[in-house]
């Protein structure tokens, strides 16, 4: 049994170790894209205790708080996906095409939660 | 389609006779001059090519849109059935009043006196679509009545679905294959009974939208792209906007990007295509307000969201995994990864559930999964006609050849595998489960048994006019392989069966046209309001008792009268009579359905204290019995028993049946000789002679002479039956004086 913890314990430092060691080689700017990615998860959590706490009365503008986080987030990780070199899928797409289709979801994204905000 | 086969036969000859004029017969010569014209004639082949395919499109879009005529021809330029009334008031009113006024629409007139808020519980895709045709067309100062505008909305829908089909079959397969399903879904029975000129339903633009989002979906998926995937999310939403079906897409693409993890045809560009279309598409659904919370608070839309989260943490694991370089290391992790995740959501679900915060499955989304459980459970869903299961003549009827092609085109689907192809697999093989379960949602599946069957159509067309023309440039070029050596051995057979088979191609797509083309000048043209029938010597009679009854009643009665009918026929009161029903065909409000059905199935003075409960003025019902018309309400009666037995215990079914045998004639029960219905519909039907050499009192409808021929009323009178008695309208009498 405390052999077993041990193991598990050894297997999850090595694992963070070579994980660090590995994202320290990330270019600069996926790092800043997953920087924008950890800000926008943060504050879905955030708002998400807030409403375990509070309560959730204006459902919809929770609703739209939470989803123009996760939203955000998730068009951030397409974003990254698109831009990233090591990706053999998207090296047709330009930066610049992947960067204009994130600014147009985006701006669909929060006229729509403006929208459905009040 | 067979027309677009020839037709690119015709332009290879008439180009290759200019180029190869001084090679006599066969382009056999390698020369240099051959070359450099072939060159040339290849770009022009190509320009040629897209000529005949931009007009193919453009006749297959005409076609598509006359075809639909028929009912128009046939009768005239008028809204058919049920629902579309209600959805031609709707507009009427949005066009009037503008859009706000319509989005707080609380209208009086149906429901009485529950009433109904028509902008929060109906999808306005339809109505706004037609009232911005309208307004366009205003705009360009053509004056048209805003329903002929209505009645031409689901033809130019079903046009502008060949489009989408010709799109979707060229993402799925090639060019030729998105012609050929633009050909046939452009004739297609199935599509056509719900979108011929004045079939001003949901489902005649519903089928437009399922397909382009299904199609900028896929597109989304190819490309990963996330503009193609955002114009997903607005096709999503205007699908939503349009149709409750809707709920078929936010489960089958779930299932497909669930399909698509499991087989390990993970990808980069199905992540994009997803979460934006999902994010977005689930926002935007949000603002139609019938919809509302039901993307995370209804069991329907669980799927999705579970999925999104999944997709989320595979996301997760296959970025560790590519940063690890480690397997051993990498298993640990996805060993708790997945634990963990599985446990939080199931917690979470179960959570959910158990608090009520969300709702579990509707009664509809289970009749859909088991066919058994609405006859069982709610009979509100199982007493409508196209809610039955789908016999397969039906099967037969609205596709024809489709049904032998759909597996052909599965096996190429399978053949090729791609991302594109899985999809529409999956869209068939789901769509044809759902077909089969009810009659009306044939229609869903309409648009992939086309794509799937163009499939096959094209790949096989293809392969056999390869085979024919391949074979004079094979006996030529003396390099041959292996292969095409052991085929060349074959090609007298090969060249034959080839022909014979394409001719044979021919003639089953000649038949399918002809099929089609009589199928909608027959079967799915009639408005069923105005109804036809042949005479004794083959002339047409016109049965317009409806229109007759309802015209009446916007003369007659008092502007406030309640009318009491069964909820059939409340959608065509309120929008032809203009007068106030109690219940109509938006059935949300089961209690108030079964009043009035017990109503019809009580003794006349009970039902008397119903409705004046109900503030009825006059009842409505309707009698085929002169005419011989069997959908009338002596035949649904049965359901009315039914659904009034459901909440009221008193009602019970056998009371109404003899040995378990609905009659009307002398053998009847006698409960069903004396309640409301039965009265209604025969008063004073035992004085009229029907048909010659039948004694009085003779039902053409059921064939039996009636059981009671002297029908007395004591708190209604008769105020007005149609000339072929179809329609009969009875008003209630004021309370008797005490004094």
């Amino acid at each position: 049994m405390g052999k077993s913890t041990a193991t598990t314990k050894d297997d999850a430092q090595a694992l963070f170790r070579s994980l660090h060691s590995a994202y320290s080689a990330t270019p600069t700017n996926l790092k800043i894209i997953d920087l924008y990615v950890v800000f926008a998860v943060f504050t879905a959590l955030i708002q998400v205790g807030y409403m375990a706490i509070v309560g959730s009365f204006p459902f919809n503008s929770f609703l739209s708080g939470v989803l123009s986080c996760v939203g955000t987030a998730v068009l951030a990780v397409c974003l990254r996906i698109q831009v990233n070199k090591e990706n053999k899928e998207f090296k047709d797409l330009p930066p610049e095409r992947a960067f204009a289709d994130f600014v147009l979801c985006n701006l669909v994204l929060h006229l729509v939660i403006m929208n459905f905000l009040g | 389609m067979v027309g677009k086969v020839d037709a690119a036969k015709g332009g290879a000859k008439s180009l290759q006779s200019p180029a190869s004029n001084q090679a006599t017969s066969k382009p056999d010569l390698s020369s240099i001059s051959t070359t450099f014209s072939f060159k040339t004639l290849k770009l022009k082949t190509k320009q040629q090519e897209l000529l005949i395919r931009v007009t193919i499109l453009g006749l297959v879009y005409i076609l598509a849109f006359i075809t639909r005529l028929f009912s128009v021809l046939r009768y005239e330029s008028m809204i058919h059935e049920f629902d579309p009334y209600f959805n031609y008031r709707t507009t009427l009113y949005l066009t009037e009043k503008g859009f706000y006024e319509f989005w707080n629409w609380f209208d009086s007139e149906s429901w009485y006196p529950l009433g109904r808020i028509i902008g929060g519980t109906l999808y306005p895709g339809l109505m706004v679509t037609a009232a911005i045709i309208y307004w366009t067309l205003k705009f360009l100062r053509f004056a048209v009545h805003i329903r002929e505008v209505c009645v031409l909305t689901a033809p130019f829908f079903a046009s502008n679905t060949t489009i989408v089909a010709y799109f979707f079959g060229k993402e799925v397969w090639d060019s030729g294959a998105g012609l050929v399903a633009a050909a046939l879904i452009a004739i297609c029975p199935g599509y056509i009974s719900r979108s011929v000129a004045g079939s001003y339903d949901n489902e005649g633009v519903a089928i437009f939208a399922l397909l382009l989002t299904f199609y900028l979906f896929v597109k989304a998926v190819n490309t990963g792209s996330l503009a193609w995937s955002l114009a997903s999310a607005f096709g999503y939403f205007y699908m939503v906007s349009a149709w409750g079906g809707y709920v078929f897409i936010i489960n089958l693409i779930p299932l497909y990007v669930l399909v698509l993890l499991i087989t390990g045809r993970y990808s980069m560009r199905l992540y994009v295509a997803y979460n934006c279309m999902y994010i977005v598409g689930m926002l935007l659904a949000m603002q139609i307000r019938f919809v509302g919370f039901q993307h995370v608070q209804s069991g329907e839309h669980m799927a999705a969201m579970g999925v999104f989260f999944l997709i989320q943490v595979f996301y997760f694991l296959v970025y560790v995994k590519h940063m690890l370089n480690d397997t051993k290391l990498f298993q640990a992790l996805l060993r708790i990864g997945v634990t963990s995740a599985v446990a939080v959501g199931a917690i979470a679900l179960g959570l959910g559930t158990a608090s009520g915060y969300i709702s579990p499955w509707t009664g509809r989304f289970y009749s859909l999964l088991d066919p058994t459980y609405a006859k069982d459970h709610i009979p509100i869903i199982a007493s409508v006609s196209e809610h039955q299961p789908t016999a397969w003549s039906s099967f037969m009827f609205d596709f024809h050849i489709l049904l032998f092609l759909f597996p052909a085109g599965l096996y190429f689907c399978f053949k090729r595998l791609s991302d594109a192809t899985i999809f529409i697999v999956m869209y068939g093989l789901t769509s044809m489960y759902f077909a089969g379960v009810m009659v009306r949602l044939i229609l869903v599946a309409t648009p992939a048994v086309c794509l799937i069957s163009a499939i096959a159509v094209s790949a096989t067309i293809k392969n056999l006019t390869q085979a024919i023309r391949g074979k004079t440039t094979q006996t030529t070029t003396k390099a041959l392989s292996k292969q095409q050596a052991s085929l060349d051995q074959t090609i007298p057979y090969l060249k034959n069966g080839a022909t014979a088979l394409l001719l044979g191609a021919f003639y089953l797509l000649s038949r399918y046209a002809i099929h089609c083309t009589w199928v909608t000048s027959e079967a799915y043209s009639s408005p069923s309001i105005v109804l036809a029938a042949r005479g004794a010597h083959g002339q047409r009679i016109i049965f317009d008792d409806y229109r007759e009854a309802y015209f009446w009643i916007r003369q007659n009665t008092p502007s406030d009268a309640k009318i009491m009918s069964w909820w059939d026929y409340g959608y065509q009161i309120t929008a032809m009579g203009n007068r106030t029903v109690i219940v109509d065909n938006n059935t949300w409000n089961n209690t108030h359905i079964a009043t009035v059905g017990r109503a019809m199935s009580s003794y006349e003075d009970e039902a008397y204290e119903i409705m004046r409960s109900l503030d009825v003025d006059y009842v409505l019902v309707v009698f085929g019995g002169v005419t011989g018309y069997s959908s009338d309400d002596i035949n649904k009666f049965l359901w009315m028993v039914r659904i009034g037995g459901g909440v009221f215990p008193v009602i019970k079914e056998p009371d109404y049946l003899v040995n378990g045998e609905y009659r009307v004639d002398k053998g009847a029960a006698p409960k069903m000789l004396n309640c409301l219905m039965y009265k209604l519909c025969y008063y004073r039907f035992g004085e009229l002679t029907t048909e010659y050499g039948k004694p009085p009192g003779y039902d053409r409808a059921r064939g039996v002479e009636i059981g009671n021929k002297d029908v007395k009323l004591e708190y209604l009178e008769e105020a007005f039956t149609t000339s072929n008695w179809i329609v009969r309208i009875y008003k209630v009498k004021p309370p008797t004086n005490r004094w």
